[in-house]
């Protein structure tokens, strides 16, 4: 009866239920071997980046895999979320008791902003296509990152105090108020309110969203789209409307990720290396690797990606080339027409030697 | 299919995760075994001279410190992270040498976080299963702040050569070597009026730099006190930092007749070239990232002529102490220490002083050394290479007087 179920279960919803699945089982088997004292204090550590990654390359995939259009921004728009979501709960500590609560006051207003952002960029970015669409989009991601740079918000007794670069100007007295963002300093003493908990729940949450879109009418629209941009116009598919639609909740999911990295680490400041164009690539190369329009694969190259630069930290200075080394051979394993040739050879002997196992 | 080609994926490059970790594992034990080869031959050799003998002995039953030193190795603030770690080598070495701490070993590990907060934080927890109780680190600020609120959970000691913002020193454990960067700031100011170099000044640093902009928030508060006028402020950042003809336009036609740069030395080489190139010739002042400005790639050291930079270490200083440091660093590396290095060769001294001061032992936890070490640290003096008569508040800032150095005849040399 059971089998009969998971059988009538359309194929599209059993790819979601597996990569649930496999995320809580994860989830459990880490939650196991952390009671257990198993787990080191670096993989410890990893966990909550790990779901960064994770939230971020579910983002893009959206827009990379399922919309077509490629963008080399997420990386602000994860900078606009991690400075949102720590200013709210920089803000709002005294007044908020619960960690949970602010972090999910934080979240919300990380995500929105980050939301915000990802649909004004779209509305006049969205109007080019392909290579102009990535440059756009990267020189976007650099822009947030000097804004923030320059960016100057205080409060004190008169309350808060704005200012661009030049903060002679802002009457701020900063023995008796805080610094909220101070510039090239970004923010700094956020609470430490991300977890691993809350990690897994917003990668559910972030596929439980995208795998319901994209297995919907607007995802058919949206895919219609990447597959044939003037078919589609053609049978009457709103363009803009759904190219909106998948940029903007990308956007959003990204800005998630955002929130969470800025509440792992007490501090947080735009550099070219956690928000730069760097980032944005890193975060495409998990999504290329990954397979575009695999969400399970996003998640999987995500986690395999940050962990081994980390996991490699014996090797000392060999450390980034044997990991570039890697990179380039599982990019050529899961990609090469060769290799994927090979791995069906192997995969069908594998599949007659165990004749119980039903066809995956 | 599809999916089991994943798993197939998946399964092989875990397995190659695990087997890079295992020749990652051999190649710690490796240079395990070779410190611990190093650390007797330095007991031969102090036990053949017949020094501390009786050290010695207890020295094995005291067991060991391991302390660990996080800074960037590699990617472009690497100079600063390897200069500090061969530094904080060299005292652990002579340390080790002359008996260790009360009799205790040092084994000093090293890592890398490319100057980011995120992989510092991971440098830390991998430090912390390699078995660090006490940390000299991180070199730089940003990622300190980061890692310093992960030592405050745990208790840490930590001790930082060079991160200089105010930001690092919020928790109670953390301690600095270096001068925080607003004090650099105003001592540059002070400097600068105390020796009437110049009156109108002109001010050239790096928006996107917490270190740039630390420095020049305080210099230009100060400023008026001290009877400077500020003739122009301009601005860069790490994305534009390879031509600085505007900036220098502007001071020039404001009249400057000095150029604040309180930023590192490899812009700086750039903007006293292309100073040249337009016939500018001010007073150019640097603050301690200046320092290792004459080693600087594709820069003609002659520019560098009569550019001052306020310091705590002057690589030319004629005391035994730094002449010591000096030879073993040449001698080791091939190079003339800037102050990051020397700043390090400080912090593991300090460290030492701080142990023997609070009477720990290796066998106690990260937390009562760290407690222990936090409340003696205040009480101590300590006179070292980057500083005499070192002091520390609770807040975690030093005290000691800087030095100015200027280059002549294409050398580092004390201003006196």
């Amino acid at each position: 009866m059971a089998k009969l179920n998971l059988k009538s279960i359309k194929k599209s919803s059993k790819d979601a239920f597996i990569t649930y699945a496999l995320v809580i089982l994860v989830y459990i088997v880490m939650q196991i071997l952390l009671k257990g004292g198993h787990v080191s204090s670096l993989i410890q550590g990893l966990l909550v980046p790990m779901c960064v990654y994770s939230l971020v390359a579910i983002g893009l995939n959206l827009c990379v895999g399922y919309l077509g259009e490629l963008s080399l921004g997420h990386a602000g728009f994860m900078c606009v979320g991690a400075f949102t979501g720590a200013f709210v709960s920089k803000a709002l500590r005294d007044s908020v008791q619960s960690n949970l609560l602010l972090f999910m006051i934080a979240l919300i207003a990380g995500v929105v902003m980050a939301s915000v952002f990802g649909f004004l960029i779209a509305v006049p970015v969205l109007r080019l296509k392909g290579d102009y669409l990535a440059i756009v989009t990267l020189a976007f991601g650099e822009i947030i990152k000097n804004i923030v740079n320059v960016l100057y918000v205080a409060r004190d007794d008169n309350g808060y105090h704005f200012a661009f670069s030049d903060t002679k100007k802002m009457n701020f007295d900063d023995s008796n108020g805080i610094w909220l963002i101070n510039g090239a300093k970004g923010i700094n003493r956020i609470p430490n309110l991300s977890n691993f908990t809350i990690g897994i729940v917003l990668i559910l949450i972030a596929l439980i969203i995208v795998y319901n879109l994209v297995n919907s009418r607007s995802g058919r629209a949206i895919m219609a789209i990447r597959d044939n941009h003037i078919a589609a116009d053609s049978v009457g598919i709103n363009i803009t409307k759904y190219k909106l639609m998948a940029f903007t909740i990308s956007a959003a999911i990204a800005g998630a990720g955002g929130v969470l990295y800025a509440h792992n680490l007490s501090t947080v400041t735009a550099t070219p290396t956690n928000f730069g164009y760097n980032m944005s690539i890193m975060i495409l190369v998990f999504v290329v690797l990954g397979g575009m329009g695999s969400l399970r694969g996003s998640v999987i190259a995500a986690v395999l990606l940050t962990l081994l630069p980390e996991v490699l930290r014996g090797l000392k200075d060999y450390r980034m080339l044997i990991y570039s080394i890697v990179l380039i051979v599982m990019m050529l394993f899961n990609w090469a027409p060769k290799s994927i040739e090979m791995r069906k050879r192997l995969a069908e002997k594998f599949v007659k030697k165990n004749p119980t196992k039903e066809e995956a | 299919m599809k999916r089991f080609n994943k798993v197939v994926s998946a399964a092989v490059a875990s397995a190659m995760v695990l087997a890079m970790a295992a020749c990652g594992g051999n190649a710690t034990d490796g240079s395990q075994a070779a410190s611990s080869a190093a650390n007797s031959n330095a007991a031969a050799s102090s036990e053949a001279t017949g020094n501390t003998g009786a050290d010695q002995t207890t020295g094995t039953s005291a067991g060991t410190f391991v302390i660990g030193g996080i800074g960037p190795l590699t990617g472009g603030a690497a100079i600063y992270g390897n200069a500090a770690m061969n530094g904080a080598q060299i005292a652990v070495d002579e340390i080790n040498a002359a008996g260790g701490i009360n009799g205790a070993q040092i084994k000093f590990l090293k890592e890398d976080d490319q100057h980011d907060p995120e992989k510092s934080v991971n440098a830390y927890n991998s430090l912390k299963d390699q078995g660090m109780q006490i940390l000299m680190g991180t070199v730089t600020s940003t990622p300190c702040v980061a890692v310093a609120d992960k030592a405050f959970a745990d208790g840490m000691f930590v001790l930082t050569p060079s991160a200089s913002s105010t930001d690092v020193i919020v928790n109670d454990n953390v301690f600095q070597v270096c001068f925080t960067d607003p004090n650099q700031g105003a001592k540059s100011a002070e400097y600068i009026s105390d020796k009437k170099l110049a009156t109108k000044i002109g001010i050239i640093y790096d928006s996107s730099d917490v270190y740039s902009s630390g420095i020049k928030d305080t210099f230009v508060k100060q400023a008026p006190e001290k009877g400077l006028a500020i003739v122009a402020e301009e601005a860069f950042t790490a994305d534009s930092k390879t031509d600085f003809s505007t900036q220098l336009q502007k001071c020039q036609s404001a009249g400057a007749e000095l150029v604040f740069m309180p930023f590192y030395y490899t812009e700086a080489s750039i903007v006293l070239t292309q100073a040249n190139n337009m016939g500018y010739a001010p007073i150019f002042f640097g603050v301690d990232g200046m320092d290792g400005i004459l080693s600087a790639e594709n820069f003609d050291t002659k520019l560098a002529e009569g550019l001052y930079m306020l310091t705590p270490f002057a690589a030319d200083a004629k005391d035994a102490a730094t002449v010591k440091f000096v030879d073993a660093y040449q001698k080791n590396y091939g190079e003339t220490p800037i102050q990051f290095a020397a700043d390090a060769y400080d912090a593991i001294y300090i460290i030492k002083a701080a142990i023997e001061q609070a009477n720990v032992t290796p066998d106690q936890s990260i937390k009562e050394i760290g407690d222990a070490l936090t409340s003696t640290i205040t009480t101590i003096k300590y006179d070292g290479i980057t500083g005499s008569d070192m002091t520390w508040a609770a807040s975690g800032e030093v005290s000691k007087a800087p030095m100015a150095i200027i280059i002549k005849d294409g050398a580092y040399a004390s201003v006196e």
